[in-house]
C-alpha cells in the first residue's frame, strides 16, 4: 500500500532531528494601525472608509455602489432576511460581511465560514464590503495568529483586496473571478 | 607576516598584466609577497564541469605550493571562493583546511587584513564596478541586493579611496555577467546575451571604464565589447588602485 | 505535449533569436524581482523570517513521517477522505477514480504544480475528461496547448496580442483585441460558466498543517475559492513536502510567500480549508513521486523546503534570457533544476549545468536553500553517474593532467599563447569555438607572469 510505503521511505530517509525554533514575539513598529492597514488595502487595490458608527453603513453603501441591485447585507441583516438573494448567488451585485480582525502590516481581513454566511459569497459577488471594528486592527501575522489561531474554524480566509491578476504582461487587472472591487468601512466606536 | 601571491592560470597566461598590478598594489602598501613557483591552478575548471573528482592532483600541488603562508592573496574573487569551499586532500587535510581559512581575495586582503585606509592613486574617470558574483556573494565582498542587509562593498571602500573616480551607478549593480567558467561556452548564446546587458547597462550609464574583481568576468565582457568595437577600457580593481602610482 | 527534449543550451539559442521579445522577457522578470526588492526592505527582520521558515522546515523534514501521520488523523477527523499515491500514475488514477465515482464530467482546477508535474490534464484528457484551468495564466496556456513556463507566472512567455489571437481562436473575442483588461474581462466571464457548471474542483496546497489537518491555498484571482465553494467535491493535491507543524507558522511563510514572488504583501486570498461543508466531499492527495528519495539524498534533501514562490526564476539571469520552456520540465528555473534530475537523470542531465552559479537564487530563497551549491553537486553526480558526453570527460582529464603539473603547466600555456599569436584566425574559427561566436579572444601577451616573475619578480 502506497501509504505504508512512503510513510517508510520518510522514516528511512529522514535526516537526525532538527529542533523546531521558538517564534518570536515580533512587534510592529507602526503606531498608527489605521493608517498602515489603509495603505497596504490601498496598495492592494482596496478601499477603506473611516465610519464614526455602524448606523452609517447603509447610507455609505448607497453613496458607494448606487446602481447596485442585489445588495446582500449581513450587517443589517441575516441569513433569512436575505434568503431571496441567497437563492441565487451567481447574481449578487454587493455582499457585505464583517471580518474578525485586521491586519495593518497587509491589510488582511480574517473571515471565518460563520463570517462568510456562505463560503461562496466573498467570491462571487461582483463587489465585496468588509466591515471590521477598529480596536480589533493588529500589526501583523503574528500578532493575527495568536489571536485567531486557536479557532480552528471549518474554514477560514484571509481577504487583502479585490480579486485581481497580472497574467496578461504583468499588466494589473482589478477583477479577475472574485470581486472587482472591494471596499472596507472601519468602525471607530 | 609571509603572504604568497595566488596568480589564477588564466591571469598568469593571458593577463599577467593584473598580476603585476597586484603586486605593485601590495609592495606599495608595505606587504611583502612572494609569488610559489609550484603554482598552477586551483581546480576550479574541473570542478564547476562536474569533474571535482579529477581535481586531486590539482589540490595536493596547490597545498604544496601555498602551505606554510599566513596569507595567500588572490586577485580573483572566483577561485579563492572555490578554494575555500572545496580544497581537501586526505593525505594533508590539516594543510588544506588552514589554507581554506587563510586564503584571501585583494579587495578583503586590503579592508580587512592591511585595513587600508588611504590609496595614493588618482584615476580621473567614469567607472562602472562589476562586482564578481563568487566574491559578492560567496565570499560576501559586498551586499546583495536580494538581501535585506545594510549596504556595504569592499571594493567600492577602494574605489572611494582613489583621488577624481567617479564610480557610476548602474540599474542592477549584481546582475551576473554570464562568464561562469565552461558555462561560457556550453551556454554560449545565453552567456553572450547575459554580457551584452551589462555592456548595456554600462553604456547607459556612460562609463568608460569597466572594473572588478574577477579577470575571468572582464575578459568575457572585453571579448564582446573588441567584437562590437565598443570604447569601453577593461581593466582589473588592481590595476586601478595602482593607477597614477 | 510529448515533444522530445530539447537541451537546454539549444532551446535557450532559440529562445534568444528573437531579441526584442528575449529583453521584453528579462525586463519584466526583473521588474517583477525589483518590486520583490523594494517590498522586503520594508521588512526589518526579513532576514530572521528567512532563518525561522529555513529552521521550520528543516524540523519537518527530519520528523517528516510523524506529521504526515499527525496531519492524516486531523484530516481524517474533520471529516476528509485522505488518499496516498506513490507516484504520478497513481496520483493521476486516484483523481481520476473521484470522478468516475460521480459521474463526474465537468472538472476546473486551480493551479497546482503538482498536478503540472504528474501531467493530470493529459492523462484525463486520454480519459475523455476536459479539465479547465481556471488561473487566467494557465488557461492561457492550456488554450495554447502549451505548458506553463513560470511556476507563479505560467504565462509570461507570452505577449498580450498573442493573448489577444489566443482569445480570439477560442472564446470569440474580436480580432486583434490585446487589451489586458479586455481579455481578463472576456476570461472572467467564460470561466465564470465553468466555475458555475463544475462537479469537481481541484486545487493546489500551499501549506498543510499537521495539527489541524488543514490545508491552504493562496491566490490572487480568487479562483480556488470559487472552484472548491462551487463545486460538490473539492479535490486537493499535495506532495507530501508542504507540511508544516502548526498554524502560528503560518504567520511566517505567509508574509514571506507574497512578497517574495510578486512583490505584494500578501496575496488577495489566504484560505483556510479544514472541513467540507456538510453534503460535499473534501479529498486530499498526498503524493510522493520521488520526494522520499530527495529526502534521503543529503546534499539534495532541503530542495524539498522549497514553497515555490518563483523568485529563482525572476532573479535567475539564465532562466531571463532562456525561458521557462527551456528547462523541459514542470518546474523551471533554478528550483526545477535542482528538482529534476531527482525525478530523471538522464533527461535532466543538461539543467544543473543551465547557471553560472552566480549564487542569486540562493540568496533570494525565502527558505534558504543553498540552490546555487546544489546545482554544483549535481554536476559532480551527473558526471559520475555517467551522464556526460565522453568528448567532455577526455578533454577534462587532459586538462586535469596539466593543471597539476607545473612543468606541464607551464609548458601548455605558452604553446597555447603562441598558437593563439600564430593562428589567431583558426582560434576565433566559430564553429570550432563558441567563445568566438559572439567574443574575441583575449590578446596574448609575450610572456606569462611567471616568466616575467622570474626576470623581474625578485626587485
Amino acid at each position: 500500500m502506497s501509504r505504508d510505503k512512503i510513510l517508510n521511505a520518510a522514516k528511512q530517509n529522514k535526516p537526525a532531528l532538527v529542533s523546531l525554533p521558538e517564534l518570536p514575539s515580533f512587534t510592529y513598529a507602526a503606531n498608527d494601525l489605521v493608517a498602515a492597514f489603509t495603505a497596504a488595502i490601498t496598495k492592494a487595490g482596496g478601499a477603506v472608509t473611516l465610519l464614526k458608527s455602524q448606523q452609517e453603513l447603509t447610507q455609505k453603501i448607497q453613496a458607494i455602489y448606487p446602481d447596485a441591485q442585489r445588495i446582500a447585507n449581513f450587517i443589517a441583516g441575516d441569513t433569512a432576511s436575505n434568503k431571496e438573494l441567497l437563492k441565487e448567488v451567481a447574481l449578487l451585485d454587493v455582499v457585505v460581511l464583517k471580518g474578525q480582525l485586521g491586519v495593518a502590516e497587509n491589510g488582511a481581513i480574517w473571515l471565518t465560514d460563520k463570517d462568510c454566511v456562505e463560503r461562496v459569497l466573498p467570491f462571487i459577488t461582483q463587489h465585496l464590503i468588509l466591515l471590521i471594528e477598529k480596536e480589533t486592527l493588529v500589526g501583523n501575522m503574528h500578532q493575527a495568529y495568536g489571536v485567531m489561531g486557536r479557532q480552528n474554524p471549518a474554514y477560514g480566509v484571509f481577504i487583502a483586496g479585490p480579486s485581481k491578476t497580472a497574467d496578461i504582461e504583468q499588466s494589473l487587472v482589478i477583477g479577475a473571478h472574485g470581486p472587482r472591487s472591494l471596499q472596507v468601512f472601519i468602525v471607530e466606536n | 607576516m609571509r603572504v604568497a601571491l595566488f596568480v589564477p592560470c588564466y591571469v598568469d597566461q593571458f593577463y599577467p598584466k593584473v598580476a603585476i598590478a597586484t603586486l605593485k598594489l601590495l609592495q606599495h602598501l608595505g606587504v611583502q609577497v612572494e609569488y610559489p613557483m609550484q603554482q598552477t591552478c586551483c581546480g576550479q575548471p574541473m570542478a564547476n564541469g562536474g569533474y571535482e573528482h579529477l581535481t586531486g592532483s590539482c589540490n595536493s600541488n596547490f597545498i604544496k605550493a601555498f602551505a606554510g603562508y599566513d596569507y595567500i592573496v588572490s586577485p580573483s574573487g572566483s577561485c579563492v571562493l572555490h578554494v575555500k569551499d572545496h580544497l581537501h586532500d586526505e593525505r594533508q587535510e590539516a594543510a588544506a583546511t588552514t589554507i581554506r581559512q587563510r586564503v584571501y581575495e585583494l579587495c578583503e586582503f586590503l579592508t580587512d587584513v592591511v585595513q587600508v585606509k588611504a590609496i595614493k592613486a588618482s584615476f580621473p574617470k567614469k567607472v562602472a564596478l562589476h562586482q564578481g558574483c563568487h566574491g559578492q556573494r560567496g565570499l560576501k565582498l559586498a551586499s546583495s541586493s536580494e538581501t535585506v542587509l545594510p549596504f556595504f562593498s569592499k571594493p567600492v571602500q577602494l574605489l572611494q579611496m582613489v583621488e577624481g573616480l567617479e564610480l557610476v551607478e548602474l540599474d542592477r549593480p549584481d546582475e551576473c555577467c554570464g562568464f561562469g567558467g565552461t558555462f561560457c561556452v556550453t551556454e554560449e548564446a545565453v552567456s553572450s546575451a547575459m554580457g551584452l546587458s551589462r555592456i548595456d547597462d554600462y553604456t547607459k550609464h556612460e562609463a568608460t571604464v569597466i572594473t572588478g574583481t574577477d579577470v575571468s568576468c572582464l575578459m568575457h565582457q572585453e571579448g564582446l565589447i573588441r567584437r562590437q568595437q565598443l570604447p569601453f577600457e577593461v581593466m582589473h580593481i588592481s590595476e586601478v588602485l595602482v593607477a597614477g602610482l | 505535449m510529448n515533444t522530445p527534449t530539447i537541451p537546454h543550451p539549444e532551446a535557450a539559442a532559440t529562445f534568444l533569436k528573437n531579441k526584442e521579445r528575449v529583453q521584453w522577457h528579462d525586463e519584466t522578470l526583473w521588474f517583477v524581482r525589483h518590486k520583490r526588492d523594494k517590498i522586503v526592505q520594508e521588512i526589518p527582520e526579513w532576514e530572521q523570517l528567512r532563518e525561522l521558515a529555513s529552521q521550520i522546515k528543516d524540523h519537518t523534514l527530519s520528523r517528516l513521517d510523524e506529521y504526515l501521520q499527525e496531519f492524516e488523523a486531523a484530516a481524517i477527523s474533520n471529516g476528509v477522505t485522505v488518499h496516498w499515491a506513490a507516484d504520478a500514475a497513481e496520483h493521476n488514477r486516484i483523481v481520476h477514480g473521484i470522478m468516475q465515482k460521480h459521474g463526474a464530467q465537468k472538472i476546473v482546477k486551480s493551479k497546482s504544480m503538482l498536478t503540472e508535474e504528474c501531467h493530470l490534464n493529459e492523462y484525463l484528457e486520454a480519459q475523455g475528461i476536459e479539465v479547465v484551468d481556471t488561473d487566467l495564466g494557465e488557461r492561457i496556456v492550456q488554450l495554447n496547448k502549451e505548458l506553463p513556463s513560470h511556476i507563479v507566472l505560467p504565462a509570461i512567455h507570452i505577449k498580450k496580442e498573442e493573448v489577444g489571437e489566443i482569445f480570439h481562436q477560442h472564446l470569440g473575442t474580436p480580432k486583434g483585441a490585446s487589451d489586458p483588461l479586455y481579455l481578463a474581462l472576456a476570461a472572467r466571464a467564460h470561466l465564470r460558466e465553468k466555475f458555475l457548471a463544475a462537479d469537481i474542483a481541484i486545487t493546489g496546497v500551499n501549506f498543510a498543517v499537521a495539527e489541524t489537518g488543514a490545508i491552504v491555498v493562496c491566490t490572487n484571482e480568487g479562483n480556488a475559492d470559487l472552484g472548491a465553494h462551487l463545486a460538490k467535491v473539492h479535490i486537493a493535491c499535495m506532495g507530501i513536502e508542504k507540511l508544516i507543524p502548526r498554524t502560528e507558522h503560518l504567520s511566517i511563510f505567509l508574509r514571506l510567500l507574497a512578497r517574495n514572488a510578486t512583490g505584494q504583501n500578501i496575496t488577495a486570498y489566504s484560505s483556510h480549508f479544514r472541513k467540507p461543508v456538510p453534503g460535499s466531499e473534501m479529498h486530499i492527495v498526498i503524493v510522493d513521486n520521488g520526494r522520499t528519495t530527495q529526502l534521503g539524498r543529503e546534499a539534495f534533501r532541503n530542495s524539498l523546503k522549497c514553497i515555490r514562490c518563483g523568485a529563482c526564476l525572476n532573479t535567475c539571469p539564465v532562466y531571463r534570457r532562456s525561458g521557462g520552456h527551456s528547462y523541459h520540465n514542470a518546474t523551471a528555473g533554478p528550483i526545477g533544476a535542482i528538482l529534476a534530475p531527482n525525478l530523471d537523470m538522464r533527461k535532466n542531465a543538461d539543467l544543473p549545468f543551465a547557471s553560472t552559479l552566480c549564487g542569486s537564487c540562493t540568496d533570494v530563497c525565502p527558505v534558504k536553500i543553498d540552490i546555487h551549491n546544489q546545482l554544483y553537486q549535481w554536476r559532480q553526480v551527473l558526471t559520475q553517474e555517467g551522464y556526460m558526453p565522453a568528448a567532455k570527460t577526455a578533454s577534462m582529464k587532459i586538462m586535469a593532467g596539466v593543471l597539476s603539473s607545473p612543468a606541464r603547466y607551464s609548458f601548455a600555456g605558452k604553446w597555447a599563447r603562441r598558437f593563439l599569436r600564430w593562428f589567431p584566425s583558426l582560434a576565433l574559427n566559430k564553429k570550432l569555438n563558441p567563445w568566438a561566436r559572439q567574443r574575441e579572444l583575449p590578446e596574448p601577451p609575450k610572456e606569462s607572469f611567471r616568466e616575467w616573475y622570474k626576470k623581474n619578480g625578485n626587485k
